[in-house]
């Protein structure tokens, strides 16, 4: 049920990338526990606006999850406290009265920070374009009965395609690694029928960039897994590992 | 010849040429007058009639004749053409994919630091298609016409047609991309039900099908962007769109993260931007989505068509809270298994709202089903304007099950009984999490509560047969448009038309204007028109930023959701309408002299970002208040009190409402100028949508 609370909050500000950062320290009353992390922190920039101060900048769009707009790094952990959340979706019942809360945004060498707690995830993006996907163009495709795919296979591949890309894996990682992102989308499309004509060719390209793009790798923590908001599995990893050495052995 | 004949035949002859010399006159008078008429329409800037430029021959050939004869571009000219397409939902990233994938060059525009965050994303049901997997009676006719019934006959039937025809590629498309559709055991795909529909044509991937059909987008998108055929634009918002000899030559864009004003040159222009739902503050939509884009296309020339047609989702979480950003949708594949329920004593419905009786405690035949009751042929399924406003009416006669009584009980236990909770979670484990993360309370146990909440826009901006704007060269697809769903869409039909706009029916079309612009060179952006344009974007900016009242722009925001929710919501009536009018005005007098941006403008600036869209947010309120007040009758999303039946439902006027209003922008102290297209109906009977029986 509803009640209030009042809680100290200490925020990342950081004026632009090159700009030095640092924590400003802000003291919110009265905010409902119904209330989201984000509705607390519009308001949180409602008061600094009504104070003629600058807003904090931070990333979020859908407040449902699913986009994976928001981040942040709420005391410790990528998406706050709460297991299996967005930042948007978690609530501020999670939290006491009289808490302190530190907000940073996501720490890694790939998403360097914009603004406050926005940062470029552009670096996922690049993944993506390397090779997340089946090369087929618009039109001339086979029935989608034509090819029966098995429940269990398409299910899995579902989970696996539930990731919403936010970055809190890599921001997770202690060594900056994004393979359980670059994992997600090489299983999906390896389990499937369509993607697996390309899926040799897809691990290493994928994993190429995120090299490239100065990701680090993968000593098998699982902090990734345990931190991602949509519970993306590390067996994935264990798939890609699999997608990849075959592929060389190929080669 | 005279001089030889008798008097009866002289008689004749002068006859003759008397009859010819009237007939020329009576000829030269009607061409003058039309002339005139012309003339006169050409004064006063009107078009003669609003063309939609709907191809001959009977409705299931029309795709087919204006595919066989339109014009084509060849693979040469093709590569020298630039198109910009602003969106990356699943009409935008579809549509750039598409023609990068033809070898058009794309630049590509998304709001977003990434193409797959559009709110697309967030579609949770599912996708309809007349597969007829099923076997269960469907057809592409049997899709159209529940599309065109669902929209209570506003919709443009050659339109609806074609977009039903379409169905069934997009899901051989998403499935050849990888996108994980839901199977059954054998390894075929499996259906649920929607809406408005008596079979089960709706593909799902569990309770996330727009992230996966987006994603499917994006992945398509992105091999383009990775061939250097899509330049990708992210964190740009367009700002206007540059015309040129009556023809869409570019846009201006501000870039978010340096507050840079940009100009972009293309050969044409695509618009895929979403819905303007954001008008209520509070609705379904993301926080960044906005109508700012169809306003500019409006001021630019583009036709606003019926933009009171807004659809109102009847499940949706209640609103709980003054600090609440955002309103959420439960999916309404949940009324497949779901039953809607208010208590049938109002003492009951008073513990409720007083938090004294839980509703599980309530019995059995305490209980009234109400859909069930009223609409026994469709029952849970009724479409979303009959559903929400059923719950509303339960909720205005004092049977409301929260502490505002502004909810009803949508209910697992029977399902659960049925099912199993295994199969229940499986089916929906999602969105029970979800409810259960947003309310604190677990659904499996207690029932769900919901209320409608804003959700979709169907009017938008109007196109032709073509998806081309009122200005040539100028596109627009997706949601941003006003086609295909009439007054009411059904569910699981917008991940459809988006899909539908974006890989097969623009790709096709927009070689039609295309091909006549192959000699056209690339322009450059130092034109005055760009100049000018960007010059009056800069101007707005500064007008802004120079306010320096003393109210945020989320408070006149949350004022301005208020008085849509209140005056132009779900039941509408000319004196509250009026009352939207006066209270608009007011806002937008309380909004350009008394906002409060800080900040700078040359910089990554939120509040200025959110500014730019509330202008343009009340002008659109605006608009939607004068077309519902224009708008003399019921119909789909659109419910005016004064035109209901005695049993109380949508009470169309077909005598004298049948048309699209198309609003044309006339300056931005006047009027704007209504313009109609009717809408004939050729194939289909109108009916008085009937869902009892």
């Amino acid at each position: 049920m509803e009640k209030a609370i009042n809680i100290t909050l200490k925020v990342w500000r950081q004026a632009g990338p090159k700009a030095k950062g640092g924590f400003e320290t802000y003291e919110l009353k009265n905010i409902s526990t119904d209330s989201s992390f984000l509705e607390m922190l519009d308001v949180l920039n409602e008061q600094l606006v009504s104070e003629r101060k600058e807003p904090i900048a931070f990333d979020h769009d859908c407040r449902e999850g699913i986009c994976g707009m928001c981040s942040l790094y709420i005391n410790g952990h990528p998406h706050g406290p709460d297991a299996a959340v967005t930042t948007c979706q978690l609530h501020m019942r999670k939290f006491k009265d009289g808490d302190t809360i530190t907000v940073e945004p996501w720490r890694s060498n790939a998403f360097p920070v914009i603004k406050d707690l926005m940062v470029d995830r552009g670096a996922y993006d690049k993944i993506i374009q390397a090779g997340g996907f089946v090369s087929v163009n618009t039109g001339g495709v086979p029935d989608a009965n034509a090819i029966p795919i098995p429940k269990k296979d398409a299910d899995e591949a579902m989970d696996a395609a539930s990731c919403i890309g936010c970055g809190a894996c890599a921001a997770a990682c202690k060594n900056g690694s994004a393979m359980l992102f670059v994992s997600a989308k090489v299983s999906q499309l390896a389990l499937l029928p369509q993607g697996r004509v390309e899926a040799a060719a897809r691990a290493k390209a994928m994993v190429a960039k995120m090299d490239e793009l100065g990701f680090g790798n993968c000593t098998n923590t699982g902090a990734c897994a345990a931190e991602c908001p949509k519970s993306v599995s590390l067996s994935n990893i264990a798939r890609l590992n699999r997608e990849f050495l075959c592929a060389k052995f190929k080669d | 010849m005279a001089k030889k004949t008798g008097k009866q035949e002289l008689a004749e002859a002068a006859e003759l040429v008397k009859n010819t010399v009237v007939d020329a006159v009576l000829e030269a008078k009607e061409k003058a007058e039309e002339v005139v008429k012309e003339a006169v329409k050409a004064i006063k800037g009107e078009t003669a009639t609003i063309d939609a430029k709907i191809p001959e021959g009977p409705l299931a050939e029309k795709w087919s004749n204006y595919k066989a004869h339109q014009k084509l571009v060849n693979p040469a000219n093709k590569r020298r053409l630039d198109v910009i397409v602003v969106g990356t939902g699943l009409a935008g990233a579809s549509a750039a994919a598409s023609l990068a994938e033809m070898g058009f060059n794309v630049l590509n525009f998304c709001i977003q630091d990434s193409p797959r965050r559009a709110h697309s994303i967030a579609a949770q049901g599912g996708i309809n298609a007349a597969k007829n997997y099923q076997n269960d009676g469907d057809s592409v006719y049997r899709l159209f016409y529940d599309t065109i019934k669902g929209g209570d006959y506003r919709a443009r039937e050659a339109n609806v047609y074609r977009l039903a025809e379409v169905s069934n590629n997009i899901i051989d498309q998403c499935v050849a991309q990888g996108v994980p559709f839901a199977r059954e055991y054998g390894g075929l795909l499996d259906n649920r039900s929607f809406g408005g529909a008596q079979v089960s044509r709706t593909f799902y991937a569990k309770g996330q099908t727009g992230q996966q059909l987006l994603l499917g987008a994006y992945s398509a998108l992105s091999r383009q962007i990775g061939k250097g055929k899509v330049k990708m634009y992210s964190r740009y918002e367009m700002l206007d769109v540059v015309v040129i000899d009556g023809r869409a030559r570019g846009i201006i864009a501000r870039n978010l993260v340096t507050g840079r004003v940009e100009r972009f040159f293309a050969h044409a222009v695509v618009v895929g931007t979403g819905g303007y739902g954001n008008a209520f503050f509070l609705s379904t939509n993301a926080m960044a989505s906005n109508g700012s884009a169809a306003m500019q296309m409006y001021r630019k020339g583009a036709y606003f068509a019926n933009p009171c047609y807004a659809q109102i989702h009847p499940t949706c979480i209640p609103v709980h809270g003054a600090f609440q950003s955002k309103l959420t949708l439960m999916s309404e594949s949940l009324r497949n298994d779901g039953r809607i329920w208010v208590p049938k004593k109002l003492e009951d419905a008073k513990k409720l709202q007083a938090g004294t009786l839980k509703g599980r405690d309530i019995p059995e035949e305490d209980r009234d089903y109400y859909l069930e009751r009223r609409y026994p042929a469709f029952g849970n399924l009724v479409p979303r304007d009959v559903a929400s406003r059923a719950a509303k009416e339960r909720c205005d006669a004092g049977y409301g099950v929260n502490s505002t009584g502004l909810a009803v009980f949508l209910d697992f236990s029977d399902a659960i009984k049925r099912l199993g909770k295994d199969v229940v979670e499986a089916k929906y484990g999602n969105l029970f999490q979800m409810y259960e993360k947003i309310v604190d309370e677990n659904p499996y146990e207690d029932p769900m509560m919901i209320f409608p909440a804003i959700h979709y826009t169907m009017g938008g901006i109007w196109v032709d047969y073509e998806l081309q704007t009122s200005v040539k060269g100028l596109f627009c697809i997706g949601e941003a448009n006003f086609s295909d769903h009439g007054a009411n869409r059904l569910g699981a039909s917008a991940l459809m038309q988006g899909l539908a706009d974006g890989y097969f029916v623009l790709p096709y079309t927009i070689q039609n204007y295309l091909a006549d612009q192959i000699s056209v060179p690339r322009m450059s952006t130092d034109l005055p028109e760009f100049v000018e344009a960007e010059n009056a974007v800069q101007a707005k900016i500064d007008k802004l930023m120079a306010v320096q009242g003393k109210r945020s722009v989320d408070s006149i925001h949350r004022e301005l959701g208020l008085v849509m929710w209140d005056f132009v919501g779900m039941g509408r009536t000319k004196e509250g309408l009026q009352t939207a009018l006066t209270k608009i005005k007011a806002i937008k007098k309380e909004f350009w002299s008394n906002v409060f941006i800080p900040g700078k403008a040359d910089d990554l600036n939120n509040e200025l970002e959110k500014a730019l869209r509330l202008s343009d947010f009340i002008e659109i309120g605006e608009l939607m208040a004068r077309d519902a007040l224009m708008r003399e009758e019921s119909c789909g999303g659109h419910f005016r009190e004064e035109y209901q039946t005695p049993e109380g439902e949508a009470l169309r006027q077909d005598d004298k409402f049948s048309f699209a209003s198309c609003w044309k922008y006339t300056g931005d102290d006047n009027e704007p100028e209504l313009l109609k297209e009717e809408l004939n109906y050729e194939f289909v009977k109108r009916q008085t949508r009937n869902y009892k029986s």
